[in-house]
């Protein structure tokens, strides 16, 4: 891992769309999380289990995410040392999250990674203070694709600058923070497995059953969301990335989407904006919320 | 008076991590400090044992929190300002309030949960209002999240709710709102040291609102949080000052006073005071509604008929099958939602509520429904047109010999009817916030007018009788107006309190002057030999 790649020679092995609903950590009962569940949201968390299995079969050594829970306005910043130790308790679902945290960071990629953002034109800084709490974001979405925890990871924070500004300009900084993480992956010979920590349409409930996992009170917020997430999910499935791309400002206006955190759109400009084929693993909604867990997994020798 | 004090204060961690890098940020510790030394003071003068807090960084979308763990402890960092240093907390929250006023705001009809868990991410805005307000501990607190869908109707109920726990438990409370006023930061690191306002519109609006609040008029400033949510980067489109008013009681009769203000990482950093004082100052942007029970999502989102689907299609185009019946803003469920809320009459109001409540929607009066007369013509009488017609078959005034004999004169206005200051109380009975001042101001405006169609004017009052419907609540007030018009002119006066006036005003002058022909020089030196 980490240090022993062979620097040049890096890529990333493999791109997921994977949000973090706390739900589905809760509903499968981990021992690192203090709530306990009888089930629930079962499609995702089976959509979840095939990205574990394909993680399986891939030789990777870094896992770089992006959580729209970690907000920044200054500029992006990653965290910036060797291992975290902690509790995350999600502070809108402290009934479902409390989550004990053991995970270590790839301190150079994530060094490597705040040099091409900055050779970019971006504003990048390290998080080196040792007491930080790591976001439930980033903490759900790398436990549901890789529960082991035996890979650094990379935690990007979510810039909101562009919520000033217009969801064209947060397109155009993600699009530019997602070629740098890949420039340096490329540069630092790691083999990178990336994670988007959003989820698709984002209007919530603003209620929820007394049973958390109760499945008669799940659906889609509103036919709006479900229809954009559709149309997105299918844009993802056709290979047409370029399109999503040109309709992604419409989107998070029409479909109040956490696409705007811009973690999707990061991801998307990692992989040079795909014009292959994703596999769909999953969709379902959580709280009303519409979530897909996408793969695109890139040809050997693409970029 | 169970909310003693209200504070605004902003929530950014660097008054409280690096005051000194910046005398921006320095100015802003002091107003802290300053505030801090009050609310010392007011457990000493007012018995305050609570600080209930309102914090926008807390933000929740399944209704709202409360904090209720009793020793609520941990070292957090700020997500944004890390390299600003860590902030180790315990505090003693007030954990039976919080229940309380969770419960309350249930009963009210909102989604609410008191949270109570070891390593419960305190947010910043909590932990530096807390550390720098009440660093010992010394009165228990609790704090509340900030829904990010909650409109008015609903963060105004939760301010309802906490003054329900308050009022429920013989509280005596301070009430504080974290939020800035504008909340836009600066996207690229600035020298601590000039630091400044991002934005020049948010400056102007933030100035505004400083003039406003400096003038204990806090409920204007809740009026008027949409405008600035919409013109500025108001900080979660000021949903603070909407749960701080509710909390306080929904007026403007305050004592403000702006402790600090200066820009923080950008945005509008204020510690501003608010004292309950017995003078209202006026209520110049009260348009918005009331409510008092929190009937569900407005789906506002929705509601506007202006949301589209993919390429632009009208909603339910993409499955083949639009709907027919849909068309813009009449959307299924936010047609259900209104209905709901509008089919749905208001609960009953407690009885202990009622003295200062607002009057629920579509019931504020600001002038009167008893029934008026024509003033009749009698010998010596005079009836002005500019005076509004009295309540009985009497004149305006009547002259015997040297003197003019005025009947009470309230503050309507003639041909509208209608009380400048606004009318005490609703057709329905129900109380009604009122300015004194300006009811005062009305009434001496219409002695002015019967006396000049008498042939006389102000100066030559000899003996005035006022009577006031709440002399606790009205009489500086009305004191301060009366001597405006009659400090030089030397007449007696008489102020007693009544029960009850006859249309919902809350002063009425009952007045003798001398005639307009009579020399008062030779009267008072009883050399006056007639007109």
């Amino acid at each position: 891992m980490g240090s022993t790649s062979d620097a040049g020679t890096g890529r990333i092995v493999a791109g997921f769309l994977a949000p973090h609903p706390p739900h589905l950590v809760y509903a499968e009962n981990p021992p690192q999380n203090e709530p306990r569940a009888t089930g629930g949201w079962e499609t995702l968390r089976a959509g979840y289990a095939a990205v574990r299995e394909r993680l399986a079969g891939l030789d990777f050594d870094v896992i770089v995410v992006h959580s729209p829970h970690w907000k920044t306005v200054t500029g992006h910043h990653l965290l910036g040392v060797p291992r975290f130790q902690g509790r995350s308790v999600d502070p809108i679902f402290p009934n479902l999250f409390r989550y004990d945290y053991n995970l270590k960071v790839d301190v150079e990629l994530a060094r490597a990674i705040a040099d091409q953002g900055r050779a970019a034109g971006l504003h990048m800084e390290l998080m080196e203070n040792p007491d930080f709490r790591v976001d439930y974001g980033t903490i759900t979405s790398c436990h549901l694709a890789h529960p082991d925890w035996d890979v650094p990871i990379v935690a990007i924070s979510s810039n909101r600058a562009y919520f000033y500004f217009s969801n064209e300009v947060g397109e155009a900084e993600m699009l530019g923070l997602g070629a740098a993480t890949r420039r340096a992956i490329e540069a630092t010979g790691r083999r990178a497995v990336l994670l988007a920590s959003n989820s698709l349409s984002h209007r919530h409930f603003t209620v929820e059953p007394a049973v958390p996992e109760d499945p008669s009170f799940e659906r889609p917020y509103s036919l709006n969301q479900y229809e954009w997430d559709m149309h997105v999910v299918d844009l993802m499935r056709r290979g047409r990335c370029r399109q999503l791309l040109d309709e992604m400002p419409d989107f998070i206006e029409q479909a109040t989407s956490e696409c705007k955190d811009g973690s999707l759109t990061w991801l998307l400009g990692a992989l040079g904006v795909p014009d292959y084929p994703a596999t769909v693993h999953a969709y379902g909604t959580v709280i009303g919320t519409g979530n897909a867990v996408v793969e695109w997994t890139p040809p050997v020798g693409s970029a | 008076m169970p909310v003693v004090a209200g504070y605004i204060v902003p929530g950014l961690p660097h008054p409280l991590l690096a005051p000194d890098r910046s005398p921006h940020w320095r100015a802003v510790r002091d107003g802290f400090d300053a505030a801090a030394a009050r609310i010392r003071q007011a457990m000493v003068d007012h018995g305050a044992d609570l600080l209930v807090l309102y914090s926008t960084q807390w933000v929740s979308v399944i209704g709202h929190q409360v904090q209720a763990d009793p020793d609520a402890a941990w070292t957090h960092v700020d997500p944004e300002f890390h390299q600003l240093g860590s902030m180790p907390y315990r505090f003693r929250i007030d954990a039976d309030y919080a229940q309380a006023y969770a419960a309350a705001a249930q009963a009210r009809g909102l989604s609410c949960r008191p949270v109570s868990y070891r390593g419960f991410p305190i947010d910043t805005g909590t932990i530096v209002a807390l550390q720098l307000l009440n660093a010992d501990n010394a009165l228990p607190a609790t704090t509340t999240s900030c829904n990010m869908y909650a409109d008015r109707g609903e963060t105004l109920v939760l301010g309802k709710a906490a003054r329900d726990a308050i009022d429920a438990g013989g509280r005596r409370a301070i009430a504080v709102a974290v939020t800035s006023l504008s909340a836009r930061k600066h996207v690229r690191p600035v020298d601590p040291a000039d630091d400044q306002l991002a934005s020049a519109k948010d400056a102007e609006w933030n100035d505004k609102l400083l003039e406003i609040l400096s003038e204990g008029r806090l409920e204007d400033v809740a009026q008027l949080a949409r405008t600035v949510a919409h013109q500025a980067h108001a900080d979660s489109q000021m949903r603070a000052f909407w749960w701080l008013s509710a909390v306080m009681g929904q007026h403007n009769r305050y004592r403000g006073e702006v402790l600090a203000y200066a820009p923080v990482w950008g945005t509008g950093a204020a510690v501003v005071e608010l004292v309950p004082a017995q003078v209202a100052q006026g209520q110049h942007e009260f348009d918005e509604d009331d409510v008092d029970r929190y009937h569900g999502d407005l789906e506002v989102l929705e509601s506007a008929g202006t949301q589209r689907g993919p390429g632009g299609a009208p909603m339910g185009a993409a499955l083949g099958r639009g709907l027919g019946r849909v068309g813009p803003g009449e959307i299924p469920g936010a047609a259900v939602s209104l209905d709901k809320l509008l089919d749905q009459p208001l609960p009953p109001r407690p009885a202990d509520l009622a003295g200062r409540m607002a009057a629920p929607a579509g019931t504020r009066a600001d002038r009167s429904t008893t029934p008026l007369h024509e003033p009749p013509v009698v010998a010596g009488g005079t009836n002005a047109a500019a005076a509004p017609k009295p309540v009985g078959p009497y004149p305006h005034a009547r002259r015997v010999g040297d003197l003019l004999f005025l009947s009470g004169v309230g503050p309507r206005q003639a041909g509208t009817d209608t009380i400048p200051g606004g009318a005490i109380r609703a057709p329905d009975g129900t109380p009604q916030d009122y300015d004194i001042e300006a009811q005062t101001r009305a009434c001496i405006d219409n002695i002015a007018a019967i006396l000049r169609a008498a042939g006389s004017d102000l100066s030559r009052v000899l003996d005035v009788t006022a009577f006031l419907v709440d002399m606790d609540r009205d009489f500086a007030g009305y004191n301060r107006v009366y001597g405006e018009f009659f400090a030089t002119v030397g007449a007696t006066r008489t102020t007693v309190a009544v029960a009850a006036l006859p249309t919902p005003i809350a002063v009425e002058l009952k007045v003798v002057a001398a005639a307009g022909d009579v020399d008062l020089a030779a009267l008072a030196d009883g050399k006056w030999t007639g007109a």
